[in-house]
């Protein structure tokens, strides 16, 4: 087995007396899907927080490529290498879609304290913002402004502009929340192919894409790891199938 | 596109028209358009806080002032000052305190910023105010204008109000023209973007703190060419010329004409000078003294701008342009 690319030990997260994330050790590896599933308040969302530099962890370590990250800001995180997506869609709504994957683009320059050179002569930027919007298929909305592309379409540019930062660890919090059914078919052969040659973790209540995607699955309850192992684990797992999945649905 | 045409013609009438000005008019107007021509710099350097990195600062005229104490220090007594040695310091100096102050404030965001930019401004009238540094709260004359020599030859005298007015001119162009430069740049692309959304940039990979803190350093040099010719051009300085009072006065103007819009802070500038004399030249009218109380017109015209032109006196022209439209498209409709 190959050595894990993103690691987390004991990982902690208190706020106030309430453990969101509690004790948490994880293993990540390129080529693989992980998802993270789990009730409503199981932590899943700050866990991605911990991951991506949002939020501080109070204990524990996040070990990318064996050096330990924990406490690092969110720029520095992402400019190792780690992107992530939101849940509730975080992005630049004045700005046309082109221009929100431009600037996604643009941050992997050196730096972009240049002052004289129009941004949009960097033809290289203006190429990778092309490529990850045709990734997540919106090349055709490039021009309009974000604000009015429809609510699946803003999902999709969310990946796109993760994309754009060219991340080597994917970490998408639940792309699929609140997409039409073909949107979803769609975004989960696009995550099916993000496989290679990403570490993808993902964050998901959507069982049918869980199970057809994940090569890991991680469950959370009340902040700690209920289960994690292959999927073929957790489905006979008799502990999450009581916390919750539910035994009809395992049926299928 | 053709609107951006439309606005392309627009500004070059006006420069032209700017250009043209000394030719026909007197030397009081001279005097006047160059004291808006001034101000329409410090508010555009305010504007690049405001309205396009969302940092709403009220401590803008701390780096004004400062450059117009620089340049008084630099002329002692009767002796002028070197153009081109005093008006780089003094830029210098308060780019060197905006990135004080600036490494201090910017850890703080929202109204918090407002208040904290507006705390150090102060802090910096009251050490002119309170010490006897430049005449304390009495202030300080500069008797001489800065000369332009350069090995004993000079391009032009800042002593004769038609070249002040020029040289003025000169630089609110080349100010504009920059800041048009450094927005279109990669550097202007972060700083937009940090006012739409600071936690996103962050979370691709920007560390926004630096972006925000050059920014408030550019603003500050910018604030400190205005305000050196301020200085040069009233001839004397006095704390007010730091307080609270000029940077909301100039906060005023960046709303009035319209925030995020380089041109609505020259608007803006314009606009609120041109309003005050108005204001002012009103007449008595049954015993009372109108133009004596110009402020609460002031007051009560800003009021009516803000509720009534959400996007300031610019909206205005985009308001006219729409309207001016519609009877075309009507008409073009009307064919089809």
């Amino acid at each position: 087995m190959a050595e894990a690319v993103l690691r987390t030990e004991r990982l902690t997260k208190n706020f106030g007396g309430l453990a969101a994330v509690n004790d948490v050790s994880l293993e990540f590896f390129t080529d693989q899907i992980h998802a993270v599933i789990g009730p409503n308040g199981a932590g899943k969302t700050t866990l991605a927080s911990l991951l991506s530099g949002d939020l501080a962890s109070t204990s524990g370590r996040i070990l990318l490529d064996g050096e330990d990250i924990a406490g690092l800001p969110a720029d520095r995180i992402s400019q190792r290498g780690v992107g992530r997506s939101y849940q509730k869609t975080n992005i630049f709504l004045p700005f046309s879609v082109f221009e929100n994957c431009r600037l996604a683009a643009q941050s992997r320059l050196p730096s972009s304290m240049r002052f004289i050179r129009p941004a949009l002569r960097y033809d290289d930027v203006s190429r990778q913002a092309q490529r990850a919007l045709a990734e997540v298929g919106l090349e055709h909305r490039a021009g309009v402004p974000a604000a009015s592309l429809s609510h699946g379409e803003q999902r999709q540019l969310e990946i796109a502009m993760t994309l754009a930062t060219r991340p080597r660890i994917l970490l998408l919090d639940e792309p699929l929340a609140g997409m039409g059914s073909d949107e979803s078919a769609r975004m989960v052969e696009l995550l099916r192919g993000l496989k290679q040659a990403h570490a993808v973790i993902l964050v998901e209540h959507d069982m049918d894409a869980v199970f057809a995607l994940a090569d890991r699955l991680t469950v959370m309850v009340n902040g700690s790891v209920l289960e994690s192992g292959f999927p073929e684990l957790i489905r006979a797992s008799a502990a999450v199938q009581e916390a919750y999945l539910g035994v009809e649905e395992l049926a299928t | 596109m053709r609107r951006a045409r439309v606005a392309t013609v627009v500004l070059l009438c006006c420069l032209l028209a700017l250009a043209l000005l000394p030719l026909f008019a007197e030397k009081y107007y001279i005097q006047l358009f160059t004291k808006m021509m001034i101000m329409a710099i410090f508010a555009m350097s305010l504007d690049l806080l405001v309205g396009y990195t969302g940092l709403v600062s009220l401590g803008h005229a701390a780096f004004f002032g400062l450059a117009g104490y620089a340049l008084a220090f630099a002329a002692p007594q009767y002796e002028a000052a070197n153009l081109w040695l005093s008006l780089p310091l003094a830029m210098a100096g308060s780019a060197l305190l905006a990135l004080v102050i600036g490494a201090l404030v910017l850890r703080t965001s929202g109204i918090y910023f407002i208040m904290v930019t507006l705390a150090f401004a102060q802090m910096v009238f009251f050490v002119f105010h309170d010490t006897k540094i430049a005449g304390g709260a009495d202030g300080i004359y500069v008797y001489a204008k800065p000369v332009a020599d350069i090995a004993g030859w000079a391009p032009f005298n800042l002593e004769n109000h038609t070249h002040f007015y020029f040289v003025v001119l000169v630089l609110l162009v080349l100010v504009y023209a920059s800041l048009r430069m450094l927005l279109a740049s990669l550097f202007g692309r972060v700083i937009v973007g940090i006012r739409v959304n600071e936690q996103r940039m962050r979370s691709i990979g920007y560390r926004t703190f630096r972006y925000k803190l050059v920014c408030f350093v550019i603003a500050g040099a910018l604030a400190g060419m205005a305000g050196y010719f301020a200085a040069a051009q009233f001839g004397f300085v006095s704390p007010d010329i730091l307080g609270w009072h000029t940077s909301g006065g100039v906060l005023m103007m960046v709303i009035l004409g319209g925030m995020g819009t380089l041109n609505g802070a020259i608007l803006g500038a314009f606009a609120m000078l041109l309003l005050e004399l108005g204001f002012q030249g009103l007449p008595v009218v049954g015993g009372v003294d109108i133009g004596k109380h110009w402020q609460l017109l002031m007051g009560g015209f800003i009021v009516f701008a803000v509720l009534l032109l959400p996007h300031g006196l610019l909206g205005l022209g985009r308001l006219a342009s729409r309207l001016l439209r519609k009877p075309a498209e009507v008409a073009e409709a009307g064919d089809g």
